[in-house]
């Protein structure tokens, strides 16, 4: 049984009634986040308040802005200065941001944005869930870029999963995206952290030998970060540009850049990428799934065993960057991979790219709610009896 | 009785000059020409009263334009 | 070469302007302006948005960020808002500031945060080869207004007031004097300042529209600009098609980021 996943309180004292969304601002406040600019957007809103609340008493920054653009471009601003900044928004807004998500990958300044995913496209259903929003966070800016996505499964996981993203962000240098289903974010479940041991807290590295070559190609392919306005008066574009920063169109050069932009996340997968497994030892069949699915995913599980089915669960915390090899290596040998998604199938393009020839069964719901426990359950049941029915 | 009008020396680097031709054009004393290429040239600097025209005007950064020292 | 051009410059000269092009001669007022205001380089931030004129960011020897189109206010407003010490200048376009970045604009005025606006405003999108702006004057041609613009211009210094900010001025490349002082005088103002700088393109803008060599423009800056002590003499008809210059408005009004200061010591103590 996951203890992250699920509500792993045990009875103690200091047991909270807690929301997803309240926990996401929790854990930014916990990372050190210093500023939020966001614009009020269902169903994260609970975000925007909460660090409206709490930010003031802590002498940090909140500020609502004229629109989402707006809201990323002061978190820019705010991120350059050398503060942690991070906002909470859901489709039309992260629809919004995608101009300067591309801006914040080339121009390296660390952001968390938390994407409350809900159903899509347009105004869509905005107080219901839909994982909608996978691919529009790998490749929704224009341009080659990499990008780094996780999704949490439970209220005390987005607690925690926040922190990583601003651990993250600051440690590649890079926008990452917190793609919360709207089922966790106004998920309420109990919350008792007391006896957790302290989450690591990772700052951006400034320090640097020698002058200060501010997009430095440095061998982790992470220049050190000077804030601006610290004495190294450097300048920052969103034109493709040189160590120094400056504006280049020379073909090496560009080609440098941008092999080492997209390479200093898509090299370090192995140390990004974090996945859950479940009873995977003697599966034959692996569910993989993520966010709020992963948690019927993992009802799937007990029921199907309890039926005597040997089947496990290979939750993916990381989206992006997705690590391909090691799926491939997790589902190897297995009878049947079952990827159940609350969209028409856009982590599974992945999935299917990492599984090749092996049986693959993309379980797809759109209908506003969320994937119950005995609609995977019986998807399976019905492939298997296909493939030749050990049912 | 000599007049104690100040003297000036006027910098011109050609080497930016875009021959955009405000300078010349802006001048109140006629100290700038035309060159056969368009670029400015300074053809009269004793005429030259300080009044930084050239030097705010210039898109390019051209010119700088001081008070001559008193032996000059 | 010497003096404020070798100090504020980062050297990486020339620049990429056309000949004539009225960015160079605003960029030299911002360079006069800032020796007259003796910050120190280190603690100005300088943030462009996209366009010509946002090039300007590259060759400063600041704290430099060129944003994407229309976007500089926005990234100002965090930054300034985090670093308050920080002097910060936002240089746009017309385009830039009044159309794709309006939104960001009439809030950044309505906020009255500590910044001061620079709009070049040479009535036409330049890097794109010459559209019309919503500051283009009405009539004026453009490639994509080849019989003469239908739209309607945004009056910018209005524009600023209404929307709340607390200092507006305009001036042009025409009297560059003016245009330093005004500059100076709003970056030393508290709060929201904007100051238009009317420029000249004549590659794009003076080519179709009868003044073809840059000189022609300067003049017809010069004949068609009027100072505000001028303006307050004609009627309104009379004034309507000159160019008003000189400081519009100022006045004093809560700055946000002394509101931020004051909710957050008043939050903590509530604590």
């Amino acid at each position: 049984m996951s203890e992250k996943m699920t509500n792993s309180c045990k009875g103690t004292a200091n047991v909270q009634l807690m929301q997803g969304n309240e926990a996401c601002a929790m854990g930014a406040i916990k990372a050190g986040a210093s500023f939020f600019g966001g614009y009020p957007i269902t169903p994260s809103t609970e975000i925007a308040e909460y660090i409206a609340r709490e930010f003031p008493k802590l002498g940090r920054y909140f500020m609502q802005m004229e629109d989402e653009i707006a809201s990323i471009g002061a978190m820019i601003g705010a991120s350059m200065v050398g503060h942690k900044a991070f906002t909470a928004t859901s489709g039309p807004g992260f629809s919004l941001m995608q101009e300067l998500i591309g801006y914040a990958a080339v121009a390296e300044v660390p952001l968390v944005i938390i994407n409350v995913m809900r159903f899509g496209p347009s105004t869509g259903l905005p107080t219901m869930p839909q994982s909608g929003d996978i691919m529009q966070a790998r490749w929704g800016t224009h341009g080659d870029h990499s990008i780094i996505a996780l999704s949490p499964s439970s209220v005390t996981e987005a607690y925690y999963m926040t922190i990583d993203a601003f651990n993250l962000a600051e440690k590649y240098r890079t926008p990452v995206v917190l793609l919360m289903d709207e089922k966790v974010g106004h998920l309420r479940e109990g919350f008792d952290i007391s006896n957790d041991p302290e989450p690591e807290i990772f700052d951006r590295v400034s320090a640097h030998e020698g002058k200060y070559v501010p997009f430095a190609n440095t061998e982790s392919g992470v220049p050190p970060f000077v804030a601006l306005g610290q004495g190294e008066r450097y300048h920052f574009t969103g034109l493709t540009h040189n160590e120094a920063g400056f504006y280049t169109s020379d073909a090496g050069k560009v080609s440098e850049f941008m092999q080492r932009i997209c390479g200093k996340i898509e090299d370090h997968v192995d140390e990004i990428a974090q996945f859950e497994l479940d009873a995977m030892d003697d599966a034959e069949i692996v569910i993989m799934a993520y966010g709020a699915v992963a948690r019927s995913a993992h009802e799937t599980v007990e029921s199907l065993r309890n039926a005597g089915h040997k089947v496990g669960l290979l939750r993916l915390k990381t989206i992006w960057p997705f690590h391909t090899d090691k799926v491939r290596e997790l589902c190897a040998g297995k009878k049947l991979v079952a990827m159940p998604e609350m969209n028409m199938g856009q982590l599974a393009v992945m999935a299917k790219a990492a599984l090749g020839d092996m049986p693959f069964l993309p379980i797809n719901q759109v209908d506003g709610r969320l994937i119950k426990p005995e609609t995977i359950e019986k998807a399976i049941l019905d492939k298997l009896a296909e493939m030749g029915g050990d049912r | 009785m000599k007049v104690l009008a100040k003297k000036f020396k006027v910098l011109l680097n050609q080497k930016t000059c875009k021959a955009c031709g405000i300078c010349m054009a802006l001048c109140p004393k006629k100290v700038l020409g035309k060159q056969h290429d368009g670029k400015a040239v300074v053809v009269d600097e004793a005429a030259c009263i300080g009044c930084q025209s050239c030097s705010m005007h210039c898109p390019d950064f051209c010119f700088v334009v001081k008070e001559a020292a008193a032996d000059e | 070469m010497e003096a404020v051009y070798e100090k504020y410059f980062r050297g990486n000269l020339p620049h990429i302007w056309c000949p004539g092009c009225g960015n160079g001669i605003v960029m030299s007022a911002i360079a006069r302006a800032l020796d007259k205001l003796g910050y120190p380089q280190d603690d100005v931030l300088f943030i462009s948005g996209i366009g010509c004129s946002s090039r300007m960011s590259g060759y400063m020897d600041l704290n430099t960020v060129h944003t994407a189109h229309g976007r500089a206010l926005a990234f100002a407003t965090g930054a300034k808002v985090c670093e308050p010490r920080l002097h910060v200048f936002v240089l746009m376009g017309d385009g830039d500031a009044a159309a794709i970045g309006g939104n960001h604009f009439i809030h950044a005025c309505r906020r009255n945060i500590d910044m001061t606006a620079i709009v070049i405003n040479n009535s036409i999108y330049g890097m794109t080869g010459g559209q019309f702006s919503p500051l283009t004057p009405t009539g004026k041609k453009a490639t994509t207004a080849p019989y003469g613009s239908i739209d309607r211009a945004f009056n910018l210094v209005e524009l600023s007031r209404g929307a709340g900010a607390t200092y507006v001025a305009r001036a042009d490349v025409y009297h560059a004097a003016l245009l330093t002082n005004l500059i100076v005088e709003a970056a030393q103002h508290k709060g929201f300042s904007v100051v238009e700088a009317v420029s000249t393109c004549p590659i794009s803008f003076g080519r179709y529209n009868d003044m073809p060599e840059p000189a022609d423009m300067m003049m017809w800056l010069r004949d068609n600009t009027i100072t505000v002590a001028q303006a307050a003499k004609l009627t309104d008809e009379e004034a309507a098609d000159k160019i008003i210059i000189g400081k519009h408005f100022e006045t004093e009004a809560v700055e946000y980021g002394e509101e931020m200061a004051r909710l957050l010591a008043s939050a903590k103590e509530a604590e």
